[in-house]
């Protein structure tokens, strides 16, 4: 891990009509480090991150994908830079097979961009690489299957699939866990620590308990406001998230 | 549950587009008609076309009211240079002529295309309507390149034969277009299998995470339409090779409603399915017009019948056979479907009595009132025709009816065991 910062967000403002979602957001994320986003529901979790991957514009603030400022580029080039992200709800190609969805995400990394001349069957390079994700993801052996008809913990794997297939450094994953079962999370919890090592991560998360092992720091999101960033443990113990977020519900537990 | 092949199936594949080959090759060989030349010729242009147009409606998710643009304005180039190429200004073999039709519509894709494919959806619809209108217009505005209503003929014999082709005779045309047709047909083949062209689907299906893999569906869209519109324009140069004069007609909104019609009918889901829709749209337009005025109106009912209760086309309904087949189960249905057959011949009896004698009735002179229909002589003013018309009407309506549910219950029969089989 070493100390450049893969992501850098000063300043963020987002406001929809009269109402700010955003508030003043300044974070930093070191590259290689896993950091998750907790907070209310209505926090601005995942409009952050619509902000962080170029989906929606600022109101006003810069953002840095390793030192290059992105602020106000469209997702695709976000994207080219080399950062990633998933949707909180599920955002794939329903129409095509598991495999191809999975190619879908390989072939502008691997240079192929718009080409109209190159039989995307005979490319073993995106061949190898779409595979190699399946194998990682666990869908291998569904991929002739259409992504419409996958099971819901499959279509969030397949979603995370589609989002590292590209190779991308940056990975942004946005509830990846929502409306799973308490084993298929602690499944797809495992699946994301695999597949983004040594990478850069954000995720957003509803539920602190489920990134308390995985993330290196964690981001409390109050009202459009990081109220705090600090180690789980110490994120745990801090009266104020306790007070916004936790409601105090586990003030005994943290003392 | 459908399982897609992604290992090209080679063997399988040479077989499909060889038969397709010796099918071009020996059709003309089915009648010495000239009447059938035309009709095949008309054939293999719109097959071009209507795949073309496929591009960007089955492929692309655009749906497009003014696709004749591009095969139009590709005519017209190619008939300017036919003509130079008449009057000795530069040689150029006929046999390559539709190329300048298609950089005609690849010139008039990257300009218009432009445009067009800016928003996707019901704008980009809306744009290409618009597009299609001004280029009509301009088309009647500057009569001295366009030739104004009349249009621009031409003679298509000029040069020196190359290879001994001199496009005479009505069957060289039709080889030409023949060859132009296949390696149309395997080029865009090829291009739904490129990155582009996946993309191109990915891209109809979820513009939005299209966007967060890399690409810019603007761009994807754009370059589909333009490759789109080169083939349109070889449609475009081989009709003005055809036909021997290019006019207003060419850039139609009559074209464009026209290629759709045939697209839709023959299947935007499946790559075959505008050849089929194009081998049934010249069916009745070259062959059904010969025999009844009331062409359009057949084809105006068939294509809504398609829309209602086929959405899919013609392909998709052959398509649908191909699991119930593999699982032996075809035989069950052979029953059913004979039964909907006849109801439905007995229908479309009634409807076709019922048709004939309302277009005798308000166009034909008023002296004549028996009419020839299917080798019977009918009097339309005379209450037993229409009383027997109806009759075929409502017992073809019932029987119908029946014969639907019919199928209806075994077809969903089959479909639940061959997925409890699959499951």
């Amino acid at each position: 891990m070493n100390g450049a910062a893969a992501i850098e967000l000063l300043d963020v403002r987002k406001q929809f009509g009269a109402t700010r979602i955003i508030q003043g957001v300044n974070l930093s994320v070191r590259q290689g480090e896993r950091l998750a986003i907790i907070g209310p529901n209505g926090a601005g979790k995942s409009t952050l991150f619509n902000l962080i991957s170029g989906r929606f514009p600022l109101t006003s603030g810069r953002i840095r994908l390793n030192g290059q400022d992105i602020t106000g580029l469209p997702p695709y080039r976000i994207n080219r830079l080399g950062l990633s992200r998933s949707f909180q709800v599920t955002n794939i190609f329903h129409r095509m097979s598991v495999y191809e969805n999975i190619r879908c995400g390989v072939l502008w990394s691997l240079g192929y961009k718009y080409s109209f001349w190159h039989p995307v069957n005979r490319l073993r390079d995106v061949q190898r690489r779409a595979e190699e994700t399946m194998e990682r993801i666990g869908l291998a052996r569904r991929r002739n299957v259409q992504a419409g008809v996958l099971s819901y913990a499959e279509q969030r794997a397949l979603e995370i699939g589609i989002t590292i297939a590209g190779g991308a450094e940056v990975i942004l994953l946005d509830e990846p866990t929502a409306g799973m079962s308490r084993t298929e999370t602690a499944q797809a919890v495992e699946l994301i620590r695999t597949v983004t090592e040594g990478k850069t991560l954000i995720m957003v998360e509803h539920d602190m308990g489920v990134v308390f092992g995985l993330a290196d720091r964690i981001s409390v999101l109050v009202y459009g406001e990081v109220i705090a960033t600090d180690t789980p443990e110490a994120v745990r113990a801090n009266p104020a998230v306790q007070e916004a977020y936790l409601g105090g519900m586990h003030k005994e537990a943290a003392a | 549950m459908s399982t897609l092949r992604y290992r090209p199936l080679d063997l399988g594949r040479w077989i499909v587009w060889g038969a397709t080959a010796l099918l071009f090759a020996l059709a003309p060989l089915m009648s010495d008609a000239s009447f059938v030349l035309t009709l095949l010729s008309q054939m293999g242009i719109l097959i071009i076309f209507a795949l073309s147009y496929n591009m960007l409606l089955g492929q692309g998710g655009m749906l497009s009211f003014g696709h004749a643009v591009y095969s139009g304005l590709g005519a017209y180039f190619t008939v300017h240079a036919l003509n130079l190429v008449g009057k000795g200004a530069f040689w150029f073999p006929v046999t390559l002529l539709p190329l300048v039709g298609g950089l005609a519509g690849l010139a008039f894709g990257l300009i218009f295309g432009y445009v067009t494919t800016k928003k996707s959806g019901t704008t980009f619809a809306m744009i290409s309507l618009g597009i299609g209108e001004m280029v009509y217009a301009c088309v009647l505005m500057f009569p001295a390149f366009f030739g104004g209503e009349g249009g621009i003929s031409t003679n298509r014999v000029v040069g020196e034969p190359v290879l001994g082709l001199t496009y005479g005779p009505a069957l060289q045309v039709y080889y030409l277009i023949a060859a132009w047709a296949f390696v149309s047909m395997a080029a865009m083949f090829a291009l739904t299998q490129t990155p582009l062209g996946r993309m191109a689907n990915a891209v109809r299906d979820n513009p939005e995470r299209a966007e967060f893999v890399g690409y810019n569906t603007q761009r994807v869209r754009y370059l589909q339409m333009c490759l789109s519109a080169f083939f349109a324009g070889v449609a475009g140069g081989l009709s003005c090779i055809n036909y021997e004069i290019v006019s207003a007609e060419n850039v139609s909104a009559l074209r464009s409603g026209g290629v759709l019609i045939a697209t839709f009918i023959g299947g935007v889901g499946l790559f075959f399915g505008p050849i089929l829709g194009a081998i049934v749209f010249t069916l009745f337009a070259i062959a059904l017009s010969g025999f009844t005025k009331a062409w359009l109106l057949y084809l105006g009912l068939f294509f809504l019948a398609m829309v209602l209760y086929a959405p899919g086309g013609l392909a998709w309904l052959i398509a649908i056979q191909i699991p119930v087949l593999r699982a032996r189960r075809f035989s069950e249905l052979l029953w059913p479907y004979a039964l909907a057959l006849a109801a439905g011949l007995m229908l479309l009896c009634g409807l076709i009595g019922a048709v004939e004698m309302i277009y005798h009735l308000s166009l034909e002179s008023a002296e004549e009132s028996v009419i020839a229909l299917a080798g019977l002589e009918v009097d339309v003013r005379a209450l037993p025709s229409w009383l027997a018309v109806g009759a075929l009407l409502a017992a073809g309506g019932v029987a119908m009816r029946h014969a639907s549910r019919f199928v209806s219950a075994r077809w969903h029969a089959i479909q639940q065991d061959i997925q409890r089989g699959a499951a």
